[in-house]
């Protein structure tokens, strides 16, 4: 089946007077696995939702392939969705479920059996058939509904925080599944979560959502790399950030810190905005001072294994520090004064 | 907590050194569980036992047989009598379902405004005992009544609403639909959400998404309600008596037990089919249940999405609405009628209306009036005290048999007032009261502690949940202070239950004053006779319906009034508990 891509064009959505979506396009490729990240409440189930045909009709247009669905009864979009409950009608078995979408087709039983074989091939589940779904643990639970969804050959798939209801080392097995899934089916899917490691790891790209507007669009690694704002600077793993200002000298550019320290930037680098971001893994702890270099003190030690992580009181804020930890050496100890050499080669300023 | 354990400070002495079960240490709650345990299988367990072995005994001999089930499936009108008993209680299921199926629907699916309506609409049935209504039906419903005449004047036709057992299905569906309704709704709205929406995104809408995914996991709930109308009718007597259908099995039990006396198996084999009826279907419920405890509302997911009716369907909702309240309504309005009427019969509507027929009721039933007020007051009294007795134990110890207390106390819920009567007839007859000399069976007391027993269960129900509610924490602070068990309870734990208690009181008594089908047996003399059976001996006559509907009316009001205030205590004591902020 040839692949549809999504497109969103100025989609605003509210409950009554309360605005959940403020204008969201997004541009969705086909075949692509895109994720929606963004915390509770940023308006990512909403959106799916409206996707799939479910909740308030929003005003805008959601196109599917070339085809506009605003305004379609949700059982006339071809659209599959997986809940974050997997649904599963308890009153069924495994077979009936996975039926179900065929036989609203009105397919005959004879064909919808060998479907339903697939289905269950493709996911694994094949022994488990003739089983009721409270029979099922919850890793079972969402292949059946994910067979459940794409059974049916759905245009697009659409998957509301799939994985929040699994344990944590199951998780990381089923979204290798997914994934695999995905590229083996070659479907256009789009999968919610507010946890960003699940969201880097599938996604090819993503969009980061807060407060019902779309922040930022990217791959994962763009997306950490160079983040549009302060929000998606922070969402995306741990960052400092320093307040101050940049001073261009001709070709040179510094960042001044409040406190008046000079972090020298990359050449070419941007040169306004009053934030500059550094990872934790950027910044290295000295006992002399030098070029690049904070003065701080150590208030916090936490050993994590492979790394330890220090917060530093330094740069007129607290700053998470990584460094990575080989046997036998000690790190600084709490208290101590240090100084941090920043590494700004790749610094973003916001 | 361990209540077999040596208080603090004392030191062991030769007892505590013993393997403990040598040495039963009986604490006072001990004590009342035994007294209590004894008072269940005197009033409850024995009596049945009675009629169960009566009726596999050869009156003459005592011998065990099998003969009078026999005699029993011999006879024509008594199969006649099982089947019509039968007949009636699925029609009424069929009826009642037709009646509560699309009120549940529209509460549930859609933004409604007459939601509440529907709500207390599932509420005015229950305050009124379906005997009560069943005369006015006629008067509305009947071959002449209202309705029939209208019908006959407008298009000439005639429905038979109300002849034989058409009768006693409209009373009895109109009567206990609500229970239909109030399980079947509550069912609806424990569907998650996604349940629907992840039908719908397979592609499946209307009616087929009802059938096949609806309706299906509602169906536990529809089970429940469906089994209860199903026992309610067929174990019901006053009705088919006040309707004057005698063919059924519970009025059979009574006319055979009355005009032929205690020692004619009948009644007892009659007795058997209804307790083993009730059980079966009370048991089947339950195994259709199992395992499909379909509750399925996610965390956030709120039950079914509901949707805003367009401007037709509002009115055909409403006319549904309209329409079935009416109906509902129609026993409640007509008695009120008839109570204030002077002489009503092939008219639409009374001739005239007069005070007379409650000055007749006040003088002819200040007797039943207080010999209600007596029975109930008794049976709901003991029904608390022993229903927070057993909810302490059951809740709050570990004496060896406490389960066993609380099925015994719930077993009365299978148990048809008709055979609990018979029981108490066969057994109580062998004795005599104390001093006065009389039988036990024809004393005035057995009526009340029947009325105790049958409520007992209500109660018992009110106590657990009134006791769930007081924190172990804080009666465990009581005793780390030094409180004695005893006097925990007394100063603690029973204050913090008032509420629930009185809920259970007010409810007991409501219900226990307008019960009808075991007293109905014990009642040996007028003098003895409360409101309900007063209300039968009234609408006995054509004269005396005035003052019997009044009677109703009086009847109507008490269980109303009991149920407001049962409700309204307990949620005053719900926002009391949730003020007092302990979560
Ligand atoms: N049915 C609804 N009625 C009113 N408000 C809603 C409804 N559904 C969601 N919301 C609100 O919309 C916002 C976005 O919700 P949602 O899309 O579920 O967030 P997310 O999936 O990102 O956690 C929240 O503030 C939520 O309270
Ligand atoms: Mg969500």
């Amino acid at each position: 089946m040839e692949k549809k891509g999504i497109k969103i064009e100025d989609v605003h959505l509210s409950f009554g007077s309360t605005k959940v979506l403020k204008g969201v396009n997004l541009d969705i490729k086909p075949g692509e696995f895109f994720a929606f990240l963004g915390p509770s409440g940023s308006g990512k189930s909403t959106l799916l939702r409206a996707i799939a045909g479910f909740g308030p009709d929003p005003r805008g247009r959601i196109l599917i392939g070339d085809r506009d669905v605003v305004g379609m009864s949700p059982w006339t979009r071809n659209v599959g969705m997986v809940f974050q409950s997997y649904a599963l009608w308890p009153h069924m078995s495994v077979r009936d479920n996975v039926g179900f979408g065929l036989k609203e087709r009105k397919m005959s039983a004879s064909q919808i059996r060998p479907k339903v074989d697939a289905a269950l091939e493709l996911v694994g589940l094949s022994h488990l058939a003739d089983r009721m779904p409270n029979q099922l643990s919850g890793g079972q639970q969402q292949r059946i509904a994910l067979a459940r969804t794409v059974v049916v050959e759905p245009e697009v798939l659409l998957l509301d925080e799939p994985l929040s209801n699994l344990d944590a080392s199951l998780r990381v097995q089923m979204r290798r599944e997914l994934l695999r899934l995905q590229r083996q089916l070659g479907l256009t899917t789009i999968f919610v979560t507010h946890d960003q490691e699940e969201a880097n790891t599938t996604s090819d790209r993503m969009a980061v959502l807060d407060g019902g507007v779309i922040q930022q669009v990217g791959t994962p690694q763009e997306l950490y790399d160079t983040p549009a704002n302060l929000f998606v600077a922070n969402f995306l793993g741990t960052a400092n950030i320093l307040e101050g200002r940049v001073e261009v000298d001709g070709a040179d550019a510094r960042f001044v810190t409040k406190t008046g320290d000079p972090l020298s930037l990359p050449r070419g680098a941007m040169s306004s905005g009053s934030n500059i971001v550094l990872r934790p893994q950027n910044i290295s702890i000295t006992k002399k001072a030098g070029q690049n270099a904070l003065e701080g003190k150590i208030l916090h030690k936490e050993f994590l294994g492979s790394q330890i992580r220090y917060l530093v009181a330094a740069g007129g804020t607290e700053i998470v520090v990584d460094q990575s930890h080989s046997s036998g050496v000690d790190g600084f100890d709490t208290g101590a004064l240090v100084h941090l050499q920043a590494n700004t080669s790749g610094a973003v300023v916001l | 907590m361990s209540l077999t354990s040596s208080p603090d400070g004392q030191r062991p002495g030769l007892a505590d050194r013993l393997p403990s079960w040598l040495v039963p240490n009986l604490s006072g709650l001990h004590l009342v569980a035994v007294m209590i345990a004894l008072l269940l299988i005197g009033l409850l367990l024995v009596p049945v036992a009675q009629v169960m072995i009566v009726a596999f005994q050869d009156p003459a001999t005592g011998a065990a047989t099998l003969q009078n089930f026999m005699d029993f499936f011999g006879s024509a009108l008594f199969r006649e009598s099982f089947w019509n008993s039968f007949y009636v209680s699925a029609m009424s299921v069929v009826v009642a379902t037709a009646i509560a199926l699309p009120l549940a629907y529209i509460t549930t699916r859609f933004h409604f405004s007459g939601s509440i309506l529907i709500q207390s609409l599932g509420f005015i049935p229950l305050i009124m005992p379906p005997f009560v209504g069943a005369v006015a039906m006629q008067l509305i419903f009947g071959r002449n009544g209202t309705v029939n005449l209208w019908l006959r004047d407008t298009f000439g036709i005639s429905i038979p609403f109300m002849d034989g057992l058409n009768g006693v299905i409209l009373v009895q569906s109109i009567h206990y639909f609500p229970f239909i309704l109030i399980n079947l709704s509550a069912s609806l709205r424990n569907i998650d959400r996604s349940m629907e929406e992840a039908a719908q995104n397979l592609g499946s809408h209307g009616m087929r998404l009802f059938r096949r995914i609806v309706f299906p996991l509602a169906m536990p709930g529809y089970i429940a309600g469906a089994a209860l109308v199903f026992i309610k009718v067929f174990d019901d007597l006053g009705t088919p008596l006040l309707l004057n259908v005698n063919n059924m099995l519970a009025p059979q039990a009574f006319l055979r037990i009355s005009s032929i006396g205690i020692s004619d198996p009948m009644g007892y084999v009659i007795s058997v089919i209804l307790v083993v009826f009730s059980v079966l279907s009370l048991w089947a419920s339950f195994l259709f249940m199992r395992g499909k405890d379909y509750a399925t509302v996610q965390k956030g997911g709120g039950g079914m999405a509901k949707r805003t009716l367009k401007p037709a369907e509002k009115a055909l909702a409403y006319g549904t609405v309209i329409f079935i309240l009416l109906l509902v309504l129609s026993p409640h309005i007509g008695l009120l009628l008839l109570s204030f009427g002077t002489i009503w019969s092939f008219a639409p509507l009374p001739d005239g209306y007069t005070l007379q027929n409650y000055i007749t009721m006040w003088e002819g039933s200040k007797t039943f009036i207080m010999n209600t007020v007596l029975y109930a007051g008794i049976a709901a009294t003991l029904d608390v005290i022993i229903g927070t007795a057993i909810a302490y134990i059951v809740i709050r110890t570990n004496i060896f048999g406490r389960k066993a207390l609380d099925y015994l106390a719930t077993a009365a819920l299978a148990v048809p007032g008709v055979v609990l009567g018979i029981g108490y007839l066969r057994t109580f007859h062998q004795f005599d009261v104390p001093f006065t000399g009389e039988p036990m069976a024809s004393w005035w007391v057995i009526i009340a502690l029947a009325l105790m027993i049958r409520r007992l269960p209500y109660a018992l129900r009110a106590c657990t949940a009134a006791l769930q509610q007081v924190s172990l924490a804080l009666e465990e602070a009581a005793e780390s202070l030094g409180a004695t068990k005893r006097r925990t309870i007394q100063k603690i734990v029973v204050p913090l239950m008032t509420g629930g208690i009185l809920a259970g009181f007010v409810t007991s008594f409501a219900t226990a004053a307008v019960e009808l089908s075991a007293t109905i047996m014990l009642v040996s003399s007028n003098n003895d006779a409360p409101l309900a059976y007063g209300i039968y001996l009234f609408m006995q006559t054509p004269s005396g319906r005035g003052a019997g509907a009044a009677l109703g009316i009086v009847a109507v009001i008490v269980v109303a009034i009991g149920t407001i205030a049962s409700q309204f205590i307990i949620e005053r004591d719900k926002k009391l508990k949730a003020s007092s902020g302990d979560h």
